[in-house]
């Protein structure tokens, strides 16, 4: 089984962020950044399967990857391909890079994240399903592999999953929660730095959006409560008694 | 501007999103709602209200959502009609498809839009960073796709548009295959009967810290319910999630300790009647829904309430 999975080297929103002076890109001074969490999902279940079955998991980085791309290795991924190109926002230019770098393997599976943390536009492993013609699904919550076809269940609103089935060679886009993604060992670190990391420079022809202005969202403010913690304390208990949900 | 709004539906049921869509559709020109399954005339009724055109595409075989298949039939229609804009929801089924879509239509495509403008070409705002900015997209072609999110585009106009048979029918067999759909299993707490729930996001950091806030739910009187990545962590059991994977909740109190407030969270609380949040980052986007907010370390806020509701 051979499985190229995308990961993405991504801020984490949780990190102090903002906009750049230009108004038209993240101002990412002091955020923390590591393998985007939805594509941490992917590596996992990817790295399950060939424990398993056996064959070979690539993972694939666009922009800059390196640490990415070396956290994937030491995982158990078995090479990776750098792409060191930055597409911003569109997901079109990503997705083409992409495909071109992968076009002469002859894969099983293609995984991706459902999402990216940062730009959140779920849009790249669909965009590369349609490019490369694949049968696809999104959202996958746990997936069954058997004779040339999986069968996956992906999530759909209120708790509902719908159950699939899709012939292969397919794109998944893997949501979180399908598995408990590994730390990575000393052991693995160790390994990871012998292992093939190639980089490819490609640039895309298309150019389909372009960031016309970033900036904070307006938002209603919370009445703010203020105070040291013991002050905060008593405020909110006041609150409570005052509407009648505290005795 | 020619707009096509592709309605969702399921369980028999149109999803309300459909019209959110329509209202879109109505501010940005011509508009035309596209209803795609087995039996649709009721589905048809209704999106007549709020358009100017309805196209029935009905098949047998369109019975269940099977993104190929809807991607054929609307690459059919498509053709022939010409759109400037097709209006999708930014729903497990519009977000599935949608790209793929835009990818055979050769169309820029911007998910989970809040806001368009086109004052100067068609301009598309949506969030990154999970809701903490805020981005103007050009679009720099047309026709382009939007999935739009829903809540966006809640007012609108009347209408009483005509319902035409597209005509149209599956002209691929799919290669996806749908089996069945997946109840959600029954928990021992129905987090949605609650009064008073204490939400734990990441924040809470570790599975041994779940205690407090099921300590502080007890001296409340109330239940402990978590945002996703709580639940993807197996801190806590799945049927505790609120959002839009998880269950929609409207408590009399909602008290979100270390969460986020990712729209995807802020769907499944927001009509709580009182919503107090505690996060230690003031641009958290919790605080835009909360009605008290306190930008404080939980870990130090949560146990002296405890301290004050047992009375020390
Ligand atoms: C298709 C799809 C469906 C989804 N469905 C859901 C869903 O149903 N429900 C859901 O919740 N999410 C859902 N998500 C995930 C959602 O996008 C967010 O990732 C998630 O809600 C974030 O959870 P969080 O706020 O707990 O974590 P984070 O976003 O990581 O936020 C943690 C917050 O805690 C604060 N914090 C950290 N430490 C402390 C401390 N000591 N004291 C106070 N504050 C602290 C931080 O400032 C931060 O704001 C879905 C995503 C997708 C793509």
């Amino acid at each position: 089984m051979k499985i190229i999975v995308l990961a993405k080297h991504a801020p984490d929103p949780q990190s102090e962020v903002g906009v750049a002076g230009d108004g038209k890109s993240l101002s990412l001074g002091t955020a923390v950044f590591d393998i985007n969490d939805w594509d941490r999902y992917a590596v996992e279940e990817a790295i399950r399967i060939k424990e398993k079955m056996g064959g070979e998991v690539v993972v694939v980085g666009v922009g800059k990857s390196e640490d990415t791309l070396r956290k994937c290795l030491a995982m158990g991924a078995d090479r990776a391909i750098k792409i060191p190109f930055d597409a911003g926002l569109d997901a079109y230019q990503t997705a083409e890079v992409i495909c071109e770098a992968i076009k002469n393997e002859k894969f099983d599976m293609i995984f991706a994240g459902l999402m990216s943390q940062d730009y959140n536009n779920s849009q790249v492993g669909v965009i590369l399903a349609a490019m490369l013609n694949l049968p696809f699904a999104t959202a996958v919550t746990s997936l069954e592999i058997g004779n040339g076809v999986v069968k996956v269940k992906r999530e759909i609103e209120g708790g509902y999953q719908e159950a699939v089935q899709l012939p292969m060679p397919c794109l998944l886009t893997i949501q979180s929660g399908i598995n408990e993604p590994r730390y990575v060992s000393v052991m693995g670190i160790k390994k990871a730095k012998t292992k093939e990391l190639k980089e490819v420079s490609i640039t895309p022809k298309m150019s389909t959006v372009e960031v016309a202005k970033m900036y904070l969202p307006p938002v209603k403010k919370a009445e703010l409560i203020t105070g040291d913690p013991s002050q905060i304390a008593t405020k909110i208990i006041a609150i409570l008694k005052d509407r009648g949900l505290i005795g | 501007m020619k707009v096509f709004a592709v309605a969702e539906h399921r369980f028999g049921e149109l999803n309300p999103l459909s019209i959110e869509l329509l209202n879109l559709a109505n501010k940005l020109g011509e508009s035309n709602a596209v209803v795609i399954g087995k039996d649709v005339g009721k589905f048809a009724d209704e999106l007549a209200k709020y358009a100017d055109k309805v196209w029935k595409i009905e098949d047998a075989s369109l019975e269940n959502y099977n993104p190929e298949l809807y991607i054929d039939v609307l690459l059919q229609l498509f053709q022939k009609e010409k759109p400037d804009v097709v209006l999708i929801g930014n729903t497990a089924q519009g977000a599935e498809y949608a790209p793929y879509l835009a990818v055979k239509l050769n169309a820029p495509i911007v998910t989970d839009v809040v806001g368009v403008n086109t004052a100067n070409g068609l301009v598309a705002s949506r969030f990154v960073m999970q809701g903490k900015i805020m981005v103007d997209l050009k679009i720099k072609s047309m026709p382009c796709v939007l999935t739009v999110r829903q809540g966006a585009f809640k007012e609108g106009v009347q209408k009483n548009g005509k319902i035409v048979d597209a005509g149209i029918k599956p002209s691929v067999a799919a290669k996806r295959k749908f089996i069945e759909y997946v109840q959600p299993e029954a928990g021992e707490v129905d987090i949605t009967k609650a009064n008073i729930i204490v939400a734990v996001g990441r924040g809470i950091e570790d599975a041994a810290n779940i205690s407090l806030a099921e300590e502080l739910a007890k001296a409340l009187g109330g239940v402990v319910a978590g945002s996703r990545p709580v639940i993807d962590n197996g801190w806590l059991p799945k049927d505790r999630q609120v959002g839009i994977s998880g269950k929609v909740v409207k408590p009399k109190l909602y008290l979100a300790l270390g969460i986020s407030g990712a729209f995807q969270h802020v769907m499944g609380m927001k009509d709580s009647e009182l919503i107090i949040a505690i996060n230690k980052d003031p641009e958290a986007p919790i605080f835009g829904v909360a009605h008290y907010g306190v930008v404080a370390n939980l870990f130090d806020i949560v146990p002296e309430l405890l301290d004050k509701l047992k009375g020390k």
